[in-house]
Parts: structure tokens; C-alpha cells; sequence
């Protein structure tokens, strides 16, 4: 009765990822794209999980997506303390705006 | 004085520890490296103290003075092998040896390079101009010269040879005279006369270093070890002889320096300060006619042999031509200068004769043109300092003025000019004894030298020193304690061995024996 | 006795050490009074203690049977080098007994003359005060020393170390009053001069040396050079006879030494120094060496006839020139310089015939008279406050009657007036040269005789002319005004003395010959202290005395037989003996001619002298300024060697250092075409990679547009090719 099998989960992760990175590549504001980040990382998570549960990871995969969520944590705060940089520098958080390291 | 007490603690009594154990067997090391020790605490001790820095170098170079004491009088004065032999190997993959050891060739040498240096040291104790970097660069060349006439490993030797060159391309170019442009529109001073001495000196290097190559490679099993090297002295074609004496040749004629590769040494000289006029004349120029006794006579002696007339042919324009122009120089210095290329002849001449007076004579010549041409340098520093200029015809009359100095110049004077009872004379007379021998007609010409001598110092003597006083000089100090102090010990010994020179000559004379035996077994 | 033969010069050195080290000391802390005493005391001290122990030696040598006569002391070994073997060892045979006796004996006196001469302060025109007593008998000691050295060595090079330590002890007397710029030139020209001989010298023993080691004897000892010269006869050195060849240049050294033609030229000049030391060096020791050496070689010279020939024809020649200069010259110790100069000459003549006895016994009675006359010209001098112009002399026998008795006694023994002691040498070597036989040119000898007899007669003239000029008529100036300390400016006069023309001018304009002064009490002449005058009697009884002896014959051993007269004659028995008592008449005949006509000349007919000098101008100009020697000699000689130094000091800095310099240029040159080069060739290939890598780099820039999103987006790209690629491909 194992309906929900791992290419299920990897389904759903695959999808995620696709959001996120949607969401990343297209939206303008700074926040907005640090949410998309948020979703990818989520998708790797779920993958995580999905093989330690089914594939041979086992705790390991649990492992790394604890740690994952750490990281995620610290990256937002990194990565928002840039943003109100960013903000501070500019005026905006529009990533189109934001671009000093032009060539 | 604190500060002395335990610097004397750090450099003579902890060595002195050491060398309990290790004196026996490391005497050459000792006295090679010593110096560099010195170097070493001279570099780390604080800005302002030259005065201590000074005192420092003092006695870190008369240890090598004690040393050179144990050697003289420990020295086997009947083995031709060498001794004081430290062996061990260094680089084994290309067969490079730490390999010293002196005989009879190179131990006065020794004895001259620890004496020189010490006095030198107190020569230099009017230099105010950067002491810490002069004294670090005097005390490596004085490891430099130690170990080039202690070395016995060809790569040692080069190694050294080159650790010389480059400390004296610094002391005469920073420390010597400023450069100026002189009437001629040529640019001259320290750093053209250094440039000049390290550009001629190079080429030499560059030749020697071929040869040393050529030896190596030549050698089964490659090796740079020179008793080797000596032991295989007729593997090599007559061409190939012939090439490697002349490119060996060169480098040390330049050292010498011979005829026409002279023209660095009055520049040198004249441009150098006082204390690095008598290394270069003292020591310096005695690498040269070393070189050849180490390398050209046993390594090449069919080459030798064939270039012996030439050899002689140089001695002789050396003699006549360095004393012919020393006499119209109008400088005090380049006189001196012009004189020691008049003197180095005579070395040339003896060595050519091959005979053990030949031989002797010129090594014993080697000795006392150090001691002599000392004197006369630190004599002309001695009126630098006082007057500022160096021209003769503007002195006169300082005899009444400086008594004392007066007449040590006029010992260092008749010592030059070969005066019987002084040293200098037997040199040259075993000189001429030999070499009348083999080529009567060019000892005949080259005695002339004796009369060339006589002129130009003595002319020197009067336009210096006799006449009435320049009333310009009536003020001048009278030669201080520190200077006699340079200048009475080599004094001394120029009288002593006047009269008693065997303790020098039973030094060299078993060697240079051997040598000119093996030698003249090629005639 | 024989092993204390090394005392003998070296307490002189002692001397000679302690004075010139501490003398300075004495002065200082005894006070000028007795530092001086004690100085004098020490310098005079050891040369009389050497004497004695000479006299010990002679009569330790006297007593031996006459073929043992030969005492040898050898003190240590002075170098040992190969097959050399050169020992610091003293030889007394008659010949160098007879030398140490005149040089300790005659240096004693002349030391002792010198306290009373030097004892005076001496200034220089500023006022400043010389440094000269201790460093006088210093020097004076060192001489006794190296002359002790020169006549007793045992091997040439040991020799030679006398030979030069007296020729730097003239140097260091010529020029003692150094300030005068005459006086530091004539030491130098001395020394040089000698130089010139010791090149011959040196030449010599080399040559020796080796010739000797051609035949495995390799030694530098006169004993055994004496004993293998024999050998060397059949030798050739550079296609000369080995002989011929090394006694040649050994006499240049001779020449040198003792002012023979063409190298006398020194010894006038000389006499700027101190008196005493033109009597003691310039007159009675040195400058007899040559013919000491000589004597000492006798055996080689034997062997060369080529060079005994040489030998006598130089002497002979120079006994007659330097005669004729005496004939003119107005300065007393110039007068005696050319004097010693002839004499010297008699005796090379006399060692020239082979008659080595003659030619030494010349030289002792000499040393004895001309020492005595030079002192007698010191004492003149000295109370003449300095004065040395015989024209400015006369009547001096009332004033200095010691100085004048003893000057007569030397007067008579060099004009060679029996039975004093010139008469004896002189007779002995003409006779010597009357009878040799030359087998080459067989009127030589008699030439040479003629030659030395005229000489002779020469000799009578000027030095009866220097008697009559100082010791009679009227005093004809006063003496100097003492300056400093008289007997100073003796000195101060000598040296401005050398220039050949100063004197001549006024010699022609009748030079105050008829002026007579009266003078007042205190500026009077006066007679020198008694330590200047009993040296002059005691050297007045040695010039009466001294050819009573046979020297010659004492010799004998040294020369082996021929020690007195070489004469083929005297085996023909008693004609010779006749022949040899006429030559003796007309000697002496020649010598009271030359006499006589100096006294026409200058006490009867004053104003002749004038008339000649005037007739015969040319003639007199030239004989005044000494044939012009010296001013050739600087023309040919030194200017010549000055030019050349020039020329070859030119050659070194344009030719060789020009080399060097235009070899830098060249190669300053080259490096900037490399330069050049490498500018635009190698260098050109590096920027263009460069300027196309800027070019490319301003084009991709554009895709650096600076927002995360477009990088993401190309990220994106990226992985979609690369899945793209692993799925299909």
C-alpha cells in the first residue's frame, strides 16, 4: 500500500526548486528573492529527508537537513543585513538598481 | 660598559667554551667563521652605538689573530701535506665537499689575512657613515678571504671567491669617495672605481668558473675536491691545458693584477678608504698570484711550464712599468697604488723561475708586500685624515712637524725599496736569485726596478717630508695613538724579519718545494 | 776572542738603538746639559768599546802563525732556502782587521770630535729649533754598525746589507738639516746614484751565485767562493767570460759606491752634511767599500783582466779629472770632496794593476789624513762662524794654530811628501802600475803612470792652494755672525752652495783678495774646544805614522802573494831596486813642483791667479762648473727618466684605461641597440597580446551587467546546456 513513494517526495521538491528559483530570478525586490532562496534551500531539504527516508542515507540525511535549516537561519541574517545595506546605500532594495559590480 | 662586559662574555668566553672541544679539529672553521659571528651581533645591537659596534668587530677579528698564533706555531713546518684538514662532505649528490686545510702555499696568507683585518678594524674607526652596514661587510669579506686561501673544495673556493667580491664592490662604492666629474669629462669616484674593480673581477670569476666546470666534468667520478684534482694533472690534452691555463690565467692576472689588466687598481685604490686600500692591496691582490700556485702550477703544470717565459716577460713590465709610472703620479695614493703592481713583478718573476729560491722568494714576497703596502696605505690615511688631500707637491717640510710619523714612513719607505735589513730585501733577492737562474737577460732589466724604487720613494720621501714646512701644515696633529698602534706591529715585523726570517720562510719552504719539484718535472 | 767577534758591530746598533729610541727621553729628563753628556757619552762609548775589542781581535790575529791568520764566528743561520745557505757570520783575516781597526778607530775619533761640532742648538732660518743631537750619533752609531757589518760579513749578501746600511746612513747624514731643501736633494741624489751601483752589485752576486751553482757549488760564502772560483773559468755568461762578467758588475757597484767616473757625481753634493760625517762617510769609510770589496773578491778580479784593465783606467781617469776640478774650486770641503774623490781613483788604479796590498795601504793612510784634513776644515769653519769660502779665509795660522799644525801634517801626507804617510801608499801603487805588464796593450801601464803622476801633481797644487788661501796672508773677511749657536750656519752655507755658477761671477770680478780687516778681540777666530782638537792630533800622528807599516805585506795572505807589489822587474834583482828609488825622486819632484808653483801662484804673486783665470776664461768656466756633468746628467738622465714616467703614466691612463673605458662604451652602447630592440621587436610581440587582451576584455565587460539575477539567469542557462548535453548526447 506504498502509495507515496520517493519519486513523490522528489516530485514535490523538484517542484519547489522550480518555484524558488522563479521566484529568485524574477522578483526585484531583495526580500522577495531571499524568500525564493528560502525556497530552494526547503527543496533540498525535502530531498534530504525523502532519501533518508527511502534511499541510504539514513540519519545522515536528517543530518544535513537540520543543518540546512541552520544555515538558512544565518544566511537570512547575513543576507538581510546586506539587504538593509543595500537599503542604506540606495535608497532601495530593487536589485535592478543595485548594480555597482557592473564591468 | 655593562654592556661590554657581557658581549666579551658572548664572544670570547662561550667560543672560547666551545672551542675546548672543538678547536683541535675546526681551527679553520673557527677562523673562517668567526667573523661572521661578529657580523651577526653587530647587526643586533641598537642604533647609536658605533662606539660598541666598533669594539665589537675589534675583537671579534682578533680572535682570528690568536687563532692564526695557534697556527704558526703549531704548523708542521716539515709535512707537505696539507693540515688542519676539515673534511666532510656537503653536497653529496654533485659531490661538493666542506673541505679546508692549508700548507705551506696558503698559510702565510692566513697568518697575513687575521693580522691585516685586526688592524684594519682600527684603521676604520674614523668612519661615521653607516658603521653597522661597514663593519657587517668588512667582517664578511674577512670570512671571504679567509676562506678562499682555506678552501680546498673548488666549489668552496668559487663560493668564497665570489663572498669577497661583493662586500668590496659595497665598501668602496658607498664608503669610498663621492663621485665627480673630473677634467677629462669622466665621471670617477667610489662607485665608478667599484664598479670597475667588480666588473673586471667578474670577468675573471666567469672565466674561472668555466674552468672549474671544465674540471669537474672532466674528473671520473665528477668532483671538486682539488688534492684530487692535483692527483690527475695530466689527464688533460695539451690543447685543453693550454686553454684552461690561459682562461685561469686571466682570472687571476686580473687579481693581481698583471699587465694590462691593471688599470682597476689605482681607481680602487685612490677611491677606497683607507682601511679597504690596505685589504685590497694586502690580501686581494695576493688571490691572484695564489690562484695560480694553488690551481695553475699543480693542476696545469705542463701549461705552466710552456707559459713560464711569459710568466717572467709580465714580472718584469710589472716590475719596471708600475715602478715608471708610479713615480710622475702627483697623488700619494695612486703612488702606493703603482707601486704594490711594481712589487706584485717581482712575485710573478720568482714564481716563473722555478727554483726553490724563486719560489720561496715570491711567496715570502707575497708576506711582506702585505705588511709593506699596508704600512705605506695606512701611512697615506694617516695624512688624509689630517690635511684632506693627498697631492704631494702641496706638502713639504712635515718632517719638522710630525717626527714620529716622519719616521715610520721612512721605514715603511726603505722597506719598500727592498733596503737590506729589512724585510723585503730577502724576498727580493731570493727573488732574483732564482730567476737569474732561467732568464738572466729579463732579471738583468728587471733589477733596474731596484734603482726605479729607490727614485720614486725617496723623491716622495723629500717632497713630503724634508724641505722647509708648508706653513699651510704648521698646525697638523701629530700621528695619534690609535694609528701608531696600526703601524708599529707591522713595523716590527718587517725589522724582525729583516734580520731573522726564517720563521716565515720554514713555513712555506717544504710546500714550495714539493711544488716546484713537481713542477720542474715537466721542464 | 773569536766567538765575541759579533760584539763588535753590534754594540754600535745597541748604541745606535738606544739613542735614537731614548735619546729624546735623556734630553728631556736629564736636562739639555747632561742628556747631551750622556748621549755623547753612549755614541762615542760604544764605538771605542768595538775598538777595543777589534785591537783584542788584530792582536789575537797577529799572534796566530800567518797562514792560520783567519778568525770566523758564525752567529746564526740568516735564511736556508733550496741551496742557498746564507749565515749572519763575521771573518777576520788581516784584510778585514785592518778595516775594523780604521773604521772603530778613525769613527772613534770622529765621534768624539762631533760632541764638541753638534754641541751647539741648531736653528733653521725660522727659528726653529732642529731635532739633531741624539738623532745625529743615532745615525752616526748606525753607520759604525753597518760599516762593521759591510767589512767583517762572511757572505756577499751579508755584505751587501753594510753596503746599503751605510749607503741609508749617508742619506739620513746628507740630509740631517733636512729643512734645506739642497740638502734633502743632495741625499737623495746620493742615495739614488748608489742605487745605481747596487743594481751592478746585485747583478753581480746573482750572477755569482749561479755560476758557481752551475758547478753544484751553490753558496754565497767568500771563503768557499775563494776556494772554487777556479772553476769559473771556462764559463761564459751571456757569451761574456763568467769572470769578466760578474766582476764587471760588482765594480759598477764599486763605482757607485766609492764616486768613480761616471758616478762621482754624489759625493760633492755630499758634503752638505755635517762635517765630521764628510770625514767619517764621505772621506775615510764608505766611500772606500768599493775598493774594500774589491780586495775582498781579489781572486775573481785576478781572473778578469778584461775587467782589472777597466778597473785602472777608471781610477786613473778619475784621479785626473776630479784633480782638475779641485785645480778651481773656492769651497773647502768641496775642494776635499774632489780630493777624495782623485785619491779614491789612485787606489781603483792601484787594485786595477792587481797590487790589491797598495790599493788597501791607500786607503788606510787616506782614511787617517783626509779624515784629519776634514776635521781641520771643521775646526776652520767652525771659527769662521760657518764660512766655507776660501777666498774669505786666510791668515788663519795665527788664530788656530792647532788646527793649523795638524792641517800642515795632512797637507804634506796627501801630497805624498816623505816620510809621511801618502808618500808611502802613493809610491807604492804607482810603482805597482810602473811595473805592471798589461799583455793586450803594453803601453797602458805606463800611460796610467803618467796619468797618476800628474795627477799627483795636480793634487800637490790645489790642496798647497787650500793651505796657503786658508792658513796665510791676511785674514780677508771677518766670520759669520753667530746664528742660533755658531758653527750653525756652516750649514745653512753648505747648502746654498751647490748651484755650479754662483761662485764663478764673483771669482771673475777680482773677488776681495787685497782687502785686509782689522778686527776687534770678540769677533775673532778662535781655536775649537780641545775634544775637536785632540781627534786632530791624534789623526796627525796616525798620518805621520801610518805608512811605517808594511801593510802590503801583511795582506799577503789574503791576496796570496799578490799583496805588495806585483812586479815582473824585481826578479831582475837589484836594477829595480834603483829604478824604483828614481821613480820615488821624480814623485816626489812632481808633488814639490806642484807645490811650488801654488805657493808663486799665492804668496808670491797674488794677483796671478786673476790673470789666469782671465786669459784662459773658457777653460776655467769649465773646470769651475765641473765640466757641466751635473747639468748634463739632469738634461740625459733624469729629465729623460721624467719624460718617460710621463709617457708611460700616459699610455696607462689613455691608452690601457682608454681601452677599458671605450670597451664599457661600447658595451653601454650595444645594451642600448639591445634596448632598442627589444622595445620594439620582443616587447612589441608582449603588448600586442596585451592590447588584444584589453580589446576583448572591453567587449566581454558588457555581460558583466552587475545584478545577481542576469548571472543567476545565465547560471540557469548554464545547467540546462549541461543537462541537455548529458541527456542527448
Amino acid at each position: 500500500m506504498n502509495m507515496i513513494v520517493l519519486e513523490h517526495y522528489l516530485l514535490v521538491g523538484a517542484i519547489l526548486f522550480c518555484l524558488g528559483f522563479f521566484c529568485v530570478l524574477t522578483r526585484r525586490n531583495a526580500v522577495a528573492v531571499l524568500m525564493g532562496v528560502e525556497l530552494i534551500f526547503n527543496a533540498a531539504n525535502l530531498n534530504f529527508v525523502a532519501f533518508a527516508r527511502f534511499g541510504t542515507l539514513n540519519i545522515d540525511g536528517i543530518m544535513f537537513a537540520i543543518f540546512i535549516i541552520m544555515l538558512a537561519a544565518a544566511e537570512a541574517t547575513v543576507a538581510l543585513a546586506i539587504v538593509l545595506n543595500i537599503y542604506r546605500q540606495l535608497d532601495t532594495v530593487n536589485l535592478d538598481e543595485a548594480d555597482l559590480m557592473k564591468g | 660598559m655593562e654592556i661590554v662586559a657581557r658581549l666579551a662574555y658572548i664572544l670570547v668566553v662561550i667560543p672560547g667554551l666551545i672551542s675546548l672541544f672543538m678547536l683541535e679539529k675546526h681551527v679553520l672553521s673557527w677562523i673562517i667563521f668567526f667573523p661572521l659571528i661578529g657580523a651577526a651581533v653587530i647587526l643586533f645591537l641598537p642604533k647609536g652605538q658605533e662606539e660598541l659596534m666598533k669594539r665589537v668587530a675589534a675583537l671579534t677579528t682578533f680572535f682570528p689573530v690568536v687563532m692564526a698564533f695557534y697556527i704558526f706555531l703549531k704548523f708542521n713546518r716539515t709535512s707537505t701535506d696539507f693540515q688542519f684538514v676539515e673534511h666532510a662532505s656537503w653536497i653529496p649528490y654533485f659531490n661538493i665537499d666542506y673541505f679546508l686545510g692549508i700548507d705551506g702555499i696558503s698559510v702565510s696568507m692566513v697568518l697575513l689575512t687575521a693580522l691585516l683585518s685586526f688592524l684594519c678594524i682600527f684603521a676604520s674607526w674614523g668612519i661615521d657613515k653607516a658603521v653597522r652596514g661597514y663593519l657587517c661587510l668588512f667582517l664578511l669579506l674577512d670570512t671571504g678571504m679567509m676562506g678562499v686561501f682555506a678552501a680546498l673544495d673548488f666549489f668552496l673556493f668559487f663560493i668564497f671567491w665570489e663572498v669577497m667580491l661583493l662586500p668590496m664592490y659595497f665598501l668602496i662604492g658607498i664608503w669610498g669617495s663621492p663621485s665627480r666629474v673630473d677634467p677629462d669629462g669622466m665621471v670617477r669616484g667610489g662607485p665608478y672605481a667599484a664598479i670597475k674593480f667588480f666588473l673586471y673581477t667578474l670577468v675573471g670569476s666567469a672565466l674561472m668558473l668555466i674552468c672549474i666546470l671544465y674540471f669537474y666534468f672532466v674528473h671520473e667520478p665528477h668532483t671538486f675536491n682539488m688534492t684530487k684534482l692535483m692527483a690527475s694533472n695530466t689527464s688533460y690534452s695539451p690543447r685543453a691545458q693550454w686553454w684552461l691555463w690561459v682562461a685561469l690565467y686571466i682570472g687571476f692576472a686580473i687579481k693581481v693584477p698583471v699587465f694590462p689588466f691593471h688599470t682597476w687598481l689605482p681607481d680602487a685604490h685612490v677611491e677606497a678608504p683607507t682601511a679597504i686600500s690596505v685589504i685590497l692591496a694586502g690580501i686581494l691582490l695576493k688571490m691572484g698570484t695564489y690562484g695560480l700556485l694553488r690551481i695553475n702550477y699543480p693542476m696545469l703544470p705542463q701549461a705552466t711550464v710552456q707559459f713560464s717565459y711569459f710568466l717572467a716577460v709580465m714580472g718584469m713590465i710589472n716590475i719596471i712599468y708600475g715602478a715608471l709610472c708610479a713615480m710622475a703620479q702627483k697623488d700619494l695614493k695612486k703612488l702606493v697604488a703603482y707601486s704594490s703592481i711594481s712589487h706584485m713583478g717581482y712575485v710573478l718573476l720568482g714564481m716563473s723561475s722555478f727554483t726553490p729560491e724563486g719560489i720561496n722568494g715570491a711567496v715570502f714576497q707575497m708576506f711582506n708586500h702585505g705588511t709593506i703596502t699596508a704600512m705605506l696605505f695606512l701611512i697615506v690615511g694617516v695624512i688624509y685624515d689630517r690635511a684632506h688631500h693627498r697631492q704631494i707637491e702641496e706638502f713639504g717640510g712635515l718632517a719638522q712637524q710630525m717626527p714620529i710619523y716622519s719616521g715610520i714612513t721612512g721605514l715603511a719607505f726603505f722597506a719598500a725599496l727592498g733596503l737590506p735589513g729589512l724585510s723585503a730585501f730577502i724576498s727580493e733577492a731570493l727573488v732574483f736569485l732564482g730567476a737569474f737562474q732561467r732568464y738572466t737577460l729579463i732579471t738583468m732589466i728587471s733589477v733596474t726596478g731596484v734603482i726605479l724604487g729607490a727614485g720614486y720613494m725617496l723623491w716622495t720621501m723629500q717632497r713630503v717630508f724634508l724641505g722647509p714646512l708648508n706653513p699651510k701644515y704648521a698646525t697638523l696633529p701629530e700621528i695619534n695613538k690609535r694609528e701608531l698602534f696600526t703601524l708599529v706591529p707591522l713595523g716590527i715585523i718587517v725589522i724582525i724579519l729583516g734580520f731573522y726570517p726564517m720563521p716565515v720562510l720554514n713555513l712555506l719552504n717544504t710546500s714550495l718545494v714539493q711544488l716546484n719539484e713537481l713542477v720542474r718535472s715537466f721542464l | 776572542m773569536q766567538h765575541l767577534i759579533w760584539i763588535i758591530p753590534l754594540i754600535p746598533l745597541l748604541g745606535a738603538v738606544i739613542n735614537g729610541l731614548l735619546g729624546y727621553r735623556f734630553i728631556k729628563t736629564l736636562g739639555e746639559e747632561k742628556g747631551k753628556r750622556l748621549i755623547g757619552q753612549i755614541a762615542c762609548g760604544t764605538v771605542f768599546i768595538s775598538f777595543l775589542i777589534s785591537l783584542f781581535s788584530f792582536i789575537h790575529l797577529l799572534l796566530r802563525p800567518i797562514d792560520q791568520r783567519v778568525l770566523v764566528n758564525t752567529v746564526y743561520t740568516w735564511f736556508h732556502i733550496g741551496n742557498l745557505k746564507t749565515e749572519v757570520s763575521f771573518l777576520i783575516d788581516p784584510l778585514s782587521g785592518i778595516m775594523i781597526l780604521v773604521v772603530t778607530g778613525v769613527g772613534f775619533l770622529i765621534h768624539f770630535y762631533s760632541i764638541g761640532y753638534m754641541g751647539h742648538d741648531e736653528y733653521d732660518e725660522q727659528g726653529h729649533r732642529y731635532i739633531s743631537y741624539w738623532r745625529y750619533f743615532s745615525y752616526l752609531n748606525l753607520f759604525a754598525f753597518s760599516m762593521l757589518l759591510l767589512v767583517l760579513a762572511d757572505n756577499i749578501l751579508l755584505m751587501f746589507v753594510g753596503w746599503e746600511g751605510v749607503g741609508l746612513c749617508s742619506y739620513l747624514l746628507i740630509s740631517f738639516w733636512y729643512r734645506k731643501q739642497a740638502n734633502a736633494v743632495a741625499g737623495m741624489k746620493a742615495f739614488v746614484v748608489n742605487r745605481i751601483g747596487d743594481f751592478g752589485f746585485l747583478i753581480g752576486i746573482f750572477a755569482l751565485f749561479w755560476a758557481l751553482g752551475r758547478h753544484g757549488i751553490w753558496t754565497v760564502n767568500f771563503r768557499q767562493i775563494g776556494e772554487h772560483a777556479h772553476l769559473l773559468a771556462e764559463d761564459t755568461i751571456l757569451g761574456i767570460p763568467a769572470a769578466t762578467f760578474i766582476t764587471l758588475f760588482l765594480f759598477l757597484g764599486a763605482i757607485g759606491k766609492s764616486a768613480q767616473i761616471p758616478l762621482y757625481v754624489w759625493l760633492p753634493d755630499a758634503m752638505a752634511g755635517p762635517t765630521p760625517v764628510s770625514a767619517l762617510i764621505h772621506a775615510a769609510t764608505m766611500v772606500t767599500a768599493g775598493v774594500y770589496m774589491i780586495g775582498r773578491l781579489n781572486f775573481l778580479y785576478s781572473m778578469a783582466p778584461v775587467t782589472l784593465t777597466i778597473v785602472a783606467l777608471i781610477g786613473a781617469a778619475t784621479a785626473f779629472f776630479a784633480a782638475t776640478i779641485g785645480l778651481v774650486q773656492n769651497d773647502i770641503k768641496r775642494i776635499l770632496a774632489y780630493s777624495t774623490v782623485s785619491q779614491l781613483g789612485y787606489m781603483f788604479l792601484g787594485m786595477g794593476v792587481a797590487a790589491y796590498g797598495t790599493g788597501i795601504f791607500h786607503l788606510m793612510t787616506h782614511a787617517f789624513f783626509k779624515a784629519l784634513l776634514f776635521l781641520g776644515a771643521g775646526s776652520v769653519i767652525h771659527a769662521m762662524g760657518g764660512k766655507q769660502d776660501i777666498r774669505d779665509m786666510g791668515g788663519l795660522r795665527k788664530y788656530l794654530p792647532t788646527t793649523f799644525r795638524t792641517f800642515l801634517i795632512g797637507w804634506l801626507a796627501i801630497c805624498g811628501i816623505f816620510p809621511f804617510a801618502g808618500f808611502f801608499s802613493k809610491d807604492e801603487i804607482l810603482w805597482s802600475v810602473f811595473n805592471h805588464s798589461n799583455p793586450v796593450l803594453p803601453f797602458l801601464p805606463k800611460l796610467l803612470w803618467l796619468i797618476g803622476l800628474l795627477g799627483a801633481g795636480l793634487t800637490a797644487f790645489y790642496m798647497s792652494r787650500l793651505v796657503f788661501m786658508t792658513f796665510f796672508g791676511e785674514l780677508r773677511s771677518e766670520p759669520a755672525e753667530p746664528h742660533g749657536g755658531h758653527g750653525n750656519d756652516a750649514r745653512l752655507r753648505d747648502q746654498g752652495d751647490t748651484g755650479p755658477h754662483g761662485h764663478g761671477d764673483g771669482e771673475l770680478q777680482g773677488h776681495g783678495n787685497e782687502e785686509v780687516i782689522s778686527l776687534s778681540p770678540q769677533r775673532e777666530p778662535h781655536e775649537s774646544p780641545w775634544t775637536m782638537t785632540y781627534p786632530l792630533v791624534g789623526l796627525a800622528v796616525l798620518s805621520v805614522v801610518g805608512g811605517w807599516f808594511g801593510v802590503p805585506h801583511f795582506l799577503d795572505p789574503v791576496f796570496g802573494g799578490h799583496g805588495g807589489v806585483v812586479s815582473p822587474a824585481a826578479e831582475t834583482g837589484e836594477h829595480s831596486t834603483t829604478l824604483e828609488i828614481f821613480l820615488m825622486m821624480v814623485s816626489m819632484a812632481v808633488a814639490l813642483g806642484g807645490m811650488a808653483v801654488a805657493a808663486v801662484m799665492y804668496l808670491v804673486m797674488p794677483e796671478l791667479p786673476d790673470l789666469l783665470s782671465i786669459r784662459f776664461s773658457r777653460l776655467y768656466d769649465l773646470l769651475l762648473n765641473k765640466y757641466y756633468v751635473d747639468e748634463i746628467y739632469q738634461a740625459v738622465f733624469v729629465n729623460g727618466l721624467l719624460a718617460l714616467t710621463t709617457a708611460s703614466t700616459r699610455f696607462d691612463l689613455k691608452f690601457i684605461d682608454g681601452i677599458v673605458n671605450e670597451s664599457a662604451r661600447v658595451t653601454a652602447a650595444f645594451s642600448a641597440f639591445n634596448g632598442w630592440l627589444d622595445l620594439r621587436f620582443v616587447d612589441g610581440i608582449v603588448n600586442t597580446l596585451a592590447s588584444g587582451t584589453v580589446f576583448s576584455g572591453s567587449r566581454l565587460r558588457k555581460v558583466q551587467t552587475g545584478q545577481v539575477q542576469s548571472y543567476l539567469f545565465a547560471v540557469l542557462g548554464g545547467v540546462v546546456v549541461i543537462i541537455l548535453i548529458r541527456t542527448f548526447i
